[in-house]
């Protein structure tokens, strides 16, 4: 039951990645790398590591994401700015 | 063309090292050398219930100290960087559509209940899972979602920078009375490790932990806010 849910969690992690390098829309490109840290803090979760899983869903998926997100509407004002 | 002939080489050569590896892995039946050690010791040796704590502050304490002083340099860079941009003369002040009704109420109610969260893990960190770095992170995105919500929020740059380098300054502080009045540099046994399992047990780690949380938590802040305006 453990080996299935992990084997589809890291397939999940695997395609949410491809999706992060393929997409075109930046915002939607960050969201799908803070997927990938959500999928990987469930992983270590199930494999009993719970120390590693806080931090994993705390700073990949949440903190990490926020200040992409932060980057990414900075740059994109710049661009409009010098237009 | 060749660019992408040379990847797909290097990712198969991974792929064969990585099968290799898999096919000849044995799940492993019994703790190793110095884990052994750690797991059967520590519970008399440090008193801390959650033993990757006392590995993380105690046992390997000197690695701890280092990150924390990783996130220092990151977090000093990013305020410099970002701050120099800020002087440049702005052209109008910057128009943000206010939030809606039901965020707002949602954030007064639960952002001062994710800081205590926050805070509830770092002192824990002996007991459960989590520590000084959850604890921090867990702040720092209550503060995060002040910030998403009122976007003209400000926090007390002068209070969060004392903190931090107080914080900080505790820390080694701290380690060095483990070098004086115990065995070595961040040895948590100079205070009493109390009864196994209560909060106040396991010598010095949770004041070691509250410190490294207080430090993280309003550094990752501190990130935020520059990078916010």
């Amino acid at each position: 039951m453990t080996e299935i849910l992990l084997i589809l969690l890291g397939i999940g992690m695997v395609g949410a990645a491809i999706m992060a390098v393929h997409l075109k829309n930046l915002v939607a490109a960050a969201v799908a790398g803070g997927i990938v840290s959500l999928f990987a803090s469930v992983i270590y979760v199930v494999l009993a590591a719970p120390d590693v899983a806080m931090t994993e869903a705390a700073i990949g998926a949440g903190l990490s994401m926020a200040i992409f997100l932060y980057a990414i509407k900075k740059t994109r004002e710049k661009e409009v700015e010098h237009d | 063309m060749i660019k992408r002939a040379i990847a797909l080489i290097v990712a198969l050569l991974m792929v064969w090292i990585m099968f290799d590896m898999l096919v000849n892995w044995n799940a492993p039946n019994d703790l190793s050398g110095v884990a052994r050690e750690y797991v059967e010791k520590e519970p008399t040796q440090l008193g801390a219930v959650n033993v990757v704590t006392a590995i993380v502050v105690t046992y390997r304490g000197f690695d701890t100290l280092g990150e924390v002083t990783v996130l220092f340099l990151a977090a000093t860079g990013v305020a410099v960087l970002l701050s120099r941009r800020k002087k440049e003369p702005k052209q109008g002040k910057k128009k943000y559509r206010p939030a809606s009704e039901f965020l707002k109420t949602g954030t007064h109610l639960l952002s001062p209940f994710i800081v205590m969260f926050g805070a509830y893990i770092f002192l824990n960190g002996h007991l459960s899972p989590g520590g000084g770095f959850q604890g921090g992170a867990v702040i720092a995105s209550g503060v995060l979602f002040l910030f998403l919500v009122f976007p003209d929020f400000k926090l007390n740059h002068l209070a969060l920078n004392w903190l931090e380098s107080t914080a900080g300054a505790s820390y080694v502080l701290v380690g060095i009375l483990g070098l004086l009045l115990a065995a070595g540099f961040l040895d948590n046994r100079f205070l009493p490790l109390g009864h196994y399992g209560t909060l106040l047990s396991a010598g010095a780690i949770p004041v070691i932990y509250t410190l490294i949380g207080l430090k993280v938590g309003t550094e990752l802040s501190g990130i935020l806010e520059n990078l916010k305006d």
